[in-house]
């Protein structure tokens, strides 16, 4: 059985071949969208996904820590974009900033009051705080338009130096949307491969030994959690352009649990890569099944139960089992890599 | 002179008092060795010493320093290191990465996002020669899962060691070895002795009377003798308790 902490086999180096074809794959996706019967939105909308999953697996993979209420930071990065745009300037910088900015706020409060917590206290929790958020939306009437949400969000002008682009046109965002992308998940990457990573893995392993060893525990869930809502919230602003609004059901527990199954599904317990695979694959369920029928959540959720009880580390662990055995491949080549022997 | 002292310690957990009145003093470069029967409060001893949980009444010094209710990752980094009777390894990890994440320079450069963490030549031999040490080191690369029970203890040692203490408790170190690994235990601890101060629970009495510098012998939450291996033997009290059949 792979694990997430299985030596990567180029510790650290982002150059591994499953990171080439995947920004191979995100830069030259207008290019062949359309050839395969699908289109730029689409694209948009699982790069954004894509960006929140990985993001939470970083807690929910990494760290082991069980958030059911994530769709809260990610809400929070919208209205955060779309208050900004409305009320302070239009800047398209600025805006995805303040997402940030206020996904990483809302997610050290929360991660202040819930990291002492482990297991299926940490996990209410999160439900706990995901629906005050939620419900928040639709109250602040003033603030946020209540059940409507906010509305006529634009997407302001990209530009850099002489350059101005238009991101009204879908293809210009999506490079946008994948720019980023890029750049966060070789950051993600290089963050899990690094010390830091490891000892959030060492925490999903045993919390106990990773305090007695001088950890601060608290400390580094709280940090998990922060960077995760920060990623959430960054996803948020990005999709408050994309829908050009953004409204209180993305906060719903109906959302937080949508990322968790993409992320189970995709294989994110095994695998850096698996909510990646997780997204696409609930994307593309959601248009080639809901173009043959209404009821494709059904399928889908099926499909969902079935993979938990028959393959429980996902589309990640599939398509690692099915890969030519090599024993230990990665901790082997590794063993060989010169090394000082003691004595 | 001591290192590590404990006084007057007391826990309790609801109305069920399972330290009474905790006393010991561990000098340093000796083997302090704590014996008593089952449910004695030996591991909650442990437990209360390095962290784990809070004393309700007592204090605590280490190194001429008050720890009394610091926190288990503060204790740690001054210098505290200890191993679990129930061992506790971080399983899906490899060998010599259990081991490198208790080195200091880990915890340091941990606070880093970006540094290397495998390849980093340094980090990799310190931790190699930590496994060395206990003879794990043809396993490094193995899964801790993987490894058979007594490498699993040695492991269990090993990632106490690689915390560079100044002081090493040892939570039954020999629970469920046969006579050969605990003999090749015994050579460690053996061996450990000239580097660390060392506080060892056990429960061989054998092993812990050839070992030890002074024993304390717990029962019903107190210490109710306290010598050399050679007085607790003469010692009535630890005659009689069956503790001292060996003896």
């Amino acid at each position: 059985m792979i694990t997430l902490s299985d030596i990567p086999a180029r510790a650290g180096s982002p150059g591994t071949p499953a990171m080439v074809l995947f920004l191979a794959l995100i830069a030259t996706a207008p290019f062949w969208l359309e050839a395969i019967g699908l289109y730029d939105y689409l694209g948009i909308e699982i790069a954004i996904w894509i960006l929140f999953a990985l993001g939470f697996n970083l807690l929910f993979g990494y760290t082991g820590l069980h958030s059911f209420g994530h769709g809260a930071y990610l809400g929070t990065g919208a209205y955060a974009f779309g208050l900004f745009q409305h009320h302070v300037a239009l800047s398209l910088w600025g805006g995805l900033a303040v997402a940030v900015l206020a996904g990483a706020l809302a997610g050290a409060l929360v991660g202040a009051c819930i990291s002492h917590r482990r297991g299926i206290y940490y996990a209410l929790m999160t439900i706990g705080f995901g629906q005050v958020f939620w419900f928040s939306a639709i109250k602040l009437h003033g603030l946020t338009g209540g059940e409507d949400g906010l509305l006529g969000i634009p997407r302001p002008d990209l530009v850099l130096g002489p350059w101005r682009v238009d991101l009204d046109d879908n293809t210009a965002f999506f490079w946008f949307v994948a720019l980023l992308l890029g750049l966060a998940v070789v950051g993600l990457w290089r963050l899990v491969t690094a010390p830091f990573g490891r000892v959030l893995q060492a925490i999903r392993q045993n919390e106990t030994r990773a305090r007695f060893i001088g950890y601060d525990v608290w400390r580094t869930k709280w940090i998990a959690f922060t960077l995760s809502a920060a990623f959430a919230g960054l996803a948020g602003g990005l999709f408050a352009m994309a829908q050009e609004s953004a409204y209180p059901d993305v906060m719903s527990l109906h959302q937080s649990g949508l990322i968790v199954m993409m992320v189970l599904v995709g294989g994110g317990l095994v695998s850096f890569w698996g909510p990646v695979l997780g997204v696409v694959l609930y994307f593309i369920a959601r248009d080639v099944l809901g173009g043959l029928t209404e009821t494709w959540l059904l399928w889908y959720g099926l499909m969902f139960v079935v993979m938990v009880m028959l393959r429980p580390e996902g589309l990640a662990g599939m398509l690692h089992t099915l890969r030519p055995r090599r024993p230990n491949a990665p901790i082997a080549s590794l063993s060989a890599a010169p090394r000082q022997e003691p004595g | 002179m001591a290192i590590f002292e404990a006084r007057n310690i007391q826990k309790r957990f609801g109305a069920h008092i399972v330290l009474e009145n905790i006393s010991l003093s561990v000098e340093t470069g000796t083997v302090h060795g704590i014996m008593g029967p089952n449910g004695a409060g030996k591991t909650t001893c442990f437990h209360v010493l390095t962290g784990y949980h809070a004393a309700d009444a007592g204090t605590i010094t280490f190194d001429g320093r008050d720890i009394t209710g610091l926190k288990p990752h503060r204790i740690a980094r001054l210098g505290i290191a200890r191993s679990f009777q129930m061992m506790s390894l971080f399983d899906d990890a490899a060998v010599v990465e259990n081991v490198m994440l208790a080195l200091p320079a880990f915890r340091t450069k941990s606070a880093s996002a970006f540094a290397r963490v495998f390849d980093d030549a340094r980090l990799r031999s310190a931790a190699l020669a930590v496994l060395d040490q206990v003879g794990l080191a043809e396993r490094a690369w193995e899964k801790a899962a993987a490894l058979p029970y007594g490498d699993r203890r040695a492991l269990e040692i090993a990632v106490a060691l690689a915390a560079e203490p100044k002081i090493l408790f040892l939570d039954e170190p020999t629970s469920g070895l046969g006579t050969d690994a605990t003999r090749r235990l015994a050579r460690l601890i053996r061996d450990l002795r000239q580097r660390y101060t060392i506080v060892l629970i056990e429960h061989d009495m054998a092993f812990l009377f050839e070992l030890a510098d002074r024993i304390s012998v717990i029962h019903w939450g107190q210490v109710i003798a306290e010598g050399t291996p050679s007085a607790l033997k003469a010692n009535k009290w630890v005659a009689r308790s069956a503790l001292g059949e060996v003896a």
